[in-house]
Parts: C-alpha cells; sequence; structure tokens
C-alpha cells in the first residue's frame, strides 16, 4: 500500500486536457501550491477547476488562468485576481458561482458515495433556477448533485506512505472534503512519514481515499491578508 | 446619528452569554471588539475555525491559521478546527446561536440582497447564502441608505437575492429595526440625535411606528 510517487510532476502525469480537477485550500491558505506549480508548468489545458477561490494573479489557481489553462471555475467566492475578471469579462472563462457551503457539501456527498443531497441555501434566488425543490417538514430544499471529479489535489501538513493525513490548524478547510471526492486523489505533505509514526486516533484522511503522495519542498505559503497586532500592545 | 463602531457596539449588546455566533465581513467583524467581558461567547468562522481570537501580534502571523476573510488570526484556548462541510453542516443545522452580516438591500418581509449588483463584476455569495437559508436568528447591519441616498429599506428587494423571509432585525446608523413576521419594519430605537421623521424619510419600506421610541443607550 506504499502510494509514494517522486513528486508533483508523476502525480499529474495522468491528467489529460478537458479534466475536472478539485483544488483544496481557502484562498491560499491550505493551497496545494507545488502540485499547481507543476500544473502550471504542463501545458494541460481546458480544465475544470472545482475550487473556492481561485487564487490571485501570481499564485495558485491564478497561475493556472494566466497560462489560459483553465476552461471553468466552480467556485463560491472569486475576483482577488484581476487576470480572473477579463476573462471572465471577455468571455473566455466559465464561472459558476455556487454557495460554500453547497461546494463542501458536494463534495462530501461524493466521498460517502451519496448522489445528492438537500440543501436550503439558495432556495427563492437565481441559485434555485432550474433546480428541483423537495419540501421536507414545511421548509424548501434544493437538490444538488454529488459532485464527479477526475481528480482531487489536497494539500496536508504530515502523511503517511500509505496516503493516511493529518491537517493543520485552519489550512484544513476544503481539503479533506475534497480528498474522499476525487475518483484519483493526489496529496502533497510538508512531512512524510512511514506506517505508525502518525496516531491511527489522530489521522484526518484515511489513506484508502488517496492514491498518490509527494513531499513538497520549500512551502510558500503566502498569506492574503497579513492582520496583526501592534507588538507595543503586548503584555509581557 | 452613530459611526460604523457605533452600529457595531449596539449589535454587541444583542449577543448574549452562551452564544456561538458567526461574523461577516466589515461592520459584522467590529462587532466582537465591544463583546462585554462578562459573558462567555464563541466565535465561529465558516473556513473551519470555533474559538477565533484576535489578530496575531507582529510576528506571529501563521499562514496555516485565517478566517473567512482570509486574514490572519489567533485561535483561543478551547479552539476547535473542522473542515468545510462540517463548518456549514453546523450552520445547516442551527447549532450557530446569531449571525450578523451586511446587506446591500433588506425588503419589509426580511429579504437579504448582498451579494451581486447587475453590470458589476460579480465575486460571488461565499457562505452568504448557506448562511441565511440555516440561520434562525439574523441582523443585518448596514447604512439605512445607499451612497446615492435612496433607502435600502425597501418593500421589494431590487437587486438579485442571497434569501428570503430571513432577516430578523437591522441595526443602521440611524435606528434599530425588527422585521415583523406579517411584514413591515418595526421602529424600535432612535439613534441619538435622530427623529422618528428622518427614520421615515429615510425608509422605502413599511415603517411601523407605535407609541414613543426611545433613543438607544449605548
Amino acid at each position: 500500500m506504499n502510494k509514494v510517487v517522486s513528486g508533483a510532476q508523476e502525480a499529474i502525469n495522468d491528467i489529460r486536457d478537458g479534466m475536472t480537477l478539485m483544488l483544496g485550500g481557502f484562498g491560499l491558505c491550505g493551497l496545494p501550491e507545488k502540485t499547481i506549480l507543476a500544473l502550471a508548468e504542463s501545458g494541460i489545458k481546458d480544465l475544470t477547476c472545482i475550487s473556492n477561490n481561485a487564487g490571485v494573479d501570481d499564485f495558485g489557481i491564478g497561475l493556472l488562468l494566466r497560462n489560459r489553462q483553465v476552461k471553468k471555475m466552480i467556485s463560491s467566492y472569486v475576483g482577488e485576481n484581476a487576470e480572473f475578471e477579463r476573462q471572465l469579462l471577455s468571455g473566455e472563462l466559465e464561472v459558476e458561482l455556487i454557495p460554500q457551503g453547497t461546494l463542501a457539501t458536494r463534495c462530501m456527498a461524493a466521498g460517502y458515495g451519496m448522489p445528492a443531497i438537500f440543501t436550503p441555501a439558495g432556495i427563492g434566488t437565481e441559485v434555485a433556477e432550474g433546480k428541483e425543490i423537495r419540501n421536507f417538514n414545511g421548509k424548501d430544499y434544493l437538490m444538488e448533485m454529488a459532485f464527479d471529479a477526475d481528480f482531487a489535489i489536497v494539500k496536508a501538513w504530515k502523511g503517511d506512505t500509505m496516503g493516511n493525513l493529518v491537517y493543520r490548524s485552519t489550512a484544513r478547510n476544503f481539503n479533506p472534503v475534497m480528498a474522499m471526492a476525487g475518483k484519483i486523489t493526489i496529496a502533497e505533505v510538508e512531512e512524510l512519514v512511514e506506517p505508525g509514526e502518525l496516531d491511527p486516533d489522530h489521522i484526518h484522511t484515511p489513506g484508502i481515499y488517496v492514491h498518490r503522495i509527494f513531499k513538497g519542498e520549500n512551502y510558500e505559503k503566502r498569506i492574503e491578508q497579513r492582520t496583526v497586532r501592534r507588538l507595543e500592545n503586548k503584555m509581557i | 446619528m452613530l459611526d460604523k463602531e457605533g452600529i457595531a457596539k449596539r449589535i454587541a449588546k444583542e449577543v448574549k452569554d452562551g452564544y456561538y455566533v458567526n461574523l461577516g465581513i466589515g461592520i459584522p467583524t467590529l462587532v466582537a471588539n465591544y463583546i462585554p467581558e462578562n459573558i462567555d461567547v464563541v466565535l465561529q468562522s465558516e473556513n473551519g475555525l470555533l474559538g477565533m481570537g484576535p489578530f496575531p501580534f507582529e510576528g506571529e502571523e501563521d499562514p496555516d491559521t485565517t478566517n473567512a476573510g482570509k486574514q490572519t488570526i489567533t485561535k483561543l484556548p478551547g479552539s476547535a478546527v473542522f473542515d468545510s462541510a462540517m463548518s456549514f453542516g453546523m450552520i445547516r443545522a442551527k447549532k450557530v446561536n446569531l449571525t450578523i452580516l451586511g446587506a446591500m438591500e433588506v425588503s419589509e418581509n426580511g429579504d437579504i440582497a448582498n451579494w451581486k449588483i447587475p453590470g458589476k463584476m460579480v465575486k460571488g455569495m461565499g457562505g452568504a447564502m448557506d448562511l441565511v437559508a440555516s440561520a434562525e436568528n439574523i441582523i443585518v447591519a448596514m447604512q439605512h441608505v445607499n451612497k446615492a441616498g435612496e433607502s435600502k429599506l425597501l418593500p421589494n428587494c431590487t437587486l438579485p437575492l442571497t434569501g428570503i423571509k430571513c432577516v430578523k432585525k437591522i441595526v443602521t446608523e440611524l435606528a434599530v429595526l425588527d422585521i415583523l413576521p406579517d411584514g413591515g419594519f418595526k421602529l424600535v430605537e432612535r439613534a441619538p440625535g435622530v427623529s422618528v421623521d428622518d427614520i421615515k424619510k429615510a425608509t422605502a419600506g413599511k415603517l411601523v411606528v407605535k407609541g414613543d421610541v426611545p433613543e438607544m443607550a449605548i
């Protein structure tokens, strides 16, 4: 059950033009930055990317947008990114905006083997247009389908060679539910350890969901909004 | 008339001991600064955190610890981290007691519009549609009129909706208003120095005024 590959290039070597990818992360936090760099160098195009956000101009999915590798984005919030806006307004890029909880739960449904979910998010809005509505206990719910992604690409803090994953702090976000949802799941980790080194009680994503794992080097972990308190106000 | 800090201070009085609270971006974020110290409140950030603390001190920023506005933050003792599906699970299951968010328009039956302006670049709804569809206790923090001087409290929203029949209370620079179950903005309190007439002029939807309307204490 050794899932280790040599690096991002090997992990993505059978991703083809036109495929659908899930990419973990919330903004730039918990982003699979090494695999995205490899995709940006690969020339693979016409991708549909399911990710909560679309990166910034020179980091994250923004790199794929800059290379015109993305045909469609499925996200809940975009627009920290001038190139994204340009491609959207010129019609080069297709964008489907969906509620954040719906996005997460459509991933979860795929990972739990359920075809669809019912959520009240979007009832009475344009999100509901063309979708089936069911009433349960007097309240309306939209039927939303589980995602169907060729690959899920996630970032974890630690992983073992069997693909078991542990995330760190809010860099967890969409990564566990996307890891469960891909037909093939690629995990990049900061620390890669031998089986037995991770406490089974502390595993967030069991290795059964992970097909390829590699250790990324020199993580940049860029901060999107650096907000701080002044040091002189610190009580010692 | 209140400034943004004043609106935040007034809303903070609605936060009760034992509440789990989700604060939106903008004025709602400021509410955290005015929650009384003698009550126990846990802040939820929908990217997957309960127990959000203040910004880190300079040099202590952790790129792996951010809030739903992508800002660097800290975690308080007793915090819990979880994935995005569980985060919206607890919202949908009504475990979060109070949701405070901004709006572009609110209608007299509690509809809210806060995500899209036709003809302008649309950034997306983020978690707003999930929050307003499920939360039972929603307070809107906003200016009473827009930059063009037009009322944001309307008979019907004109902008694309975020959710329907969901807002319970609105706090603006002029007033505190409750949405009545059968429709209408009930004037509950006036901001200091603001008359009932001022509020009438700034409210396009049905305003319900009963008896003397007290001035808010902040």
